[in-house]
C-alpha cells in the first residue's frame, strides 16, 4: 500500500475546456447548500423563534456582539460583520464536512486514474488564496477611503528621512506578507491535518487515526476563528484614523 | 547524493528546525495560561479560548514549514 498525497487536487472530469476538481466540485455543492439554505431560513423568521431559529440567533446575536466590541462602532460593525462572519461560517462549514463517515471511501474512475471524490475543501490552497485576496483588499480599500490615496502611498515612500523611507518600505513587505501569512495559517492547518490523518490510518487503523481526529475538530473551530478575527483585526486597523498609524500596525501585521 | 534523498533530508530538517520556535512559544503560553488560571480560578471561561487562538497564532510559523516540508515532499 502506497500513501496517495498530492498538493493540488484531483481532477474529477471536464466542463468544456474547465477541469473540475473534487475541491472545487464540493466548494460549489457548499455554496449552494449555504445559499439555498439562507435563502430559505430567511422566509421563514417568525416572531416567535422555533428551536432551530433560537439556536441561530444566538450564534449570530453573540458573534455580532464580538465584532461590535473590537470594532468599537455600531455602524462600522454592521458594516464588516457580514463579510468576517460569512468567512467564518464558510470555514467552519466546510471543515465539517470533513467528518462526515465514509466519504473518503467513495473514489472515481477518472482520466488521470482513480481519483477520491471527496477532498477537504480548504486544503485547496486556490480557493484560500482568493479568500485571503479577498480580505487584503478590502483592508486596503478601506485604508484608501479613510487616509485618502495620497496619504496612503505616502505611508509607504515617506522621504522624509532615511529612517522613515526604510520604516515605510517595511510597511509595504508587512502588507504583502500578509496575504503570504494569512493563507499559509488557514492551507497549512487544514492539509496537514489530512495528511496527519491519511499517515495515522496508515500507521495503525482504526484506533491511532483517533485521538488526532479530535484534535482535528479543535483545528476546524479554532482556524476559522483566527482567519475572521485576523481579517477584522487588519480592517479595523485600516479604519482607525490616521493618528495612531504605524505603530500598533506593526506588531499584529508581524503575526 | 541522489534528488530523492536530498529531498527527503530537506524536508525533515525543514519541519525539524521549524518546530522548535511553535513548541517553545506554545508551552510558553500554556504555563502563563495556568498560572493565571491558578491565580484567578473564575476566570479559567475567559482565558481558555484566548489561549488556543494565541496558540493557533503562534503555531503558524510551525505550519508554514510544515507547508514548506509538504511542498518538498509531494510537489
Amino acid at each position: 500500500m502506497k500513501l496517495e498525497i498530492s498538493l493540488s487536487p484531483e481532477i474529477l472530469f471536464h466542463v468544456g475546456s474547465i477541469p473540475v476538481s473534487n475541491a472545487f466540485f464540493w466548494s460549489w455543492l457548499v455554496f449552494a447548500f449555504l445559499i439555498v439554505g439562507a435563502i430559505i431560513f430567511g422566509r421563514s423568521l417568525k416572531m416567535r423563534p422555533s428551536k432551530f431559529q433560537n439556536i441561530m440567533e444566538m450564534m449570530i446575536g453573540g458573534a455580532y456582539d464580538f465584532v461590535e466590541s473590537m470594532m468599537g462602532d455600531k455602524k462600522k460593525a454592521m458594516r464588516v460583520f457580514p463579510l468576517v462572519f460569512t468567512m467564518f461560517f464558510f470555514i467552519f462549514f466546510c471543515n465539517l464536512l470533513t467528518y462526515i463517515p465514509g466519504q473518503s471511501a467513495i473514489s472515481l474512475k477518472t482520466a488521470g486514474g482513480v481519483a477520491p471524490l471527496f477532498r477537504a475543501v480548504i486544503s485547496d490552497y486556490g480557493l484560500v488564496f482568493v479568500m485571503t485576496m479577498i480580505s487584503v483588499i478590502v483592508t486596503q480599500v478601506v485604508s484608501v477611503a479613510v487616509m485618502g490615496p495620497l496619504a496612503y502611498i505616502g505611508k509607504f515612500f515617506n522621504f522624509t528621512s532615511p529612517l522613515n523611507f526604510f520604516l515605510g518600505l517595511m510597511d509595504l513587505v508587512g502588507e504583502l506578507a500578509k496575504v503570504m501569512s494569512l493563507s499559509f495559517r488557514l492551507f497549512g492547518n487544514i492539509f496537514a491535518g489530512e495528511v496527519l490523518g491519511a499517515v495515522m490510518l496508515f500507521l495503525f487503523p482504526f484506533l491511532l487515526p483517533l485521538p488526532f481526529a479530535i484534535l482535528g475538530l479543535l483545528t476546524a473551530v479554532v482556524q476559522p476563528f483566527v482567519f475572521s478575527v485576523l481579517t477584522l483585526v487588519f480592517i479595523s486597523m485600516a479604519a482607525q484614523s490616521e493618528s495612531g498609524e504605524g505603530k500598533n500596525g506593526e506588531s499584529v501585521s508581524a503575526a | 547524493m541522489d534528488m530523492e534523498a536530498a529531498k527527503y533530508i530537506g524536508a525533515g530538517i525543514a519541519i525539524g528546525l521549524g518546530a522548535i520556535g511553535p513548541a517553545l512559544g506554545e508551552g510558553n503560553i500554556g504555563a502563563r495560561a495556568m498560572e493565571a488560571i491558578g491565580r484567578n480560578p473564575e476566570a479559567s471561561g475567559k482565558i481558555a479560548p484566548l489561549m488556543f487562538v494565541a496558540m493557533a497564532i503562534t503555531e503558524s510559523t510551525g505550519i508554514y514549514s510544515l507547508v514548506i516540508a509538504l511542498i518538498i515532499l509531494f510537489a
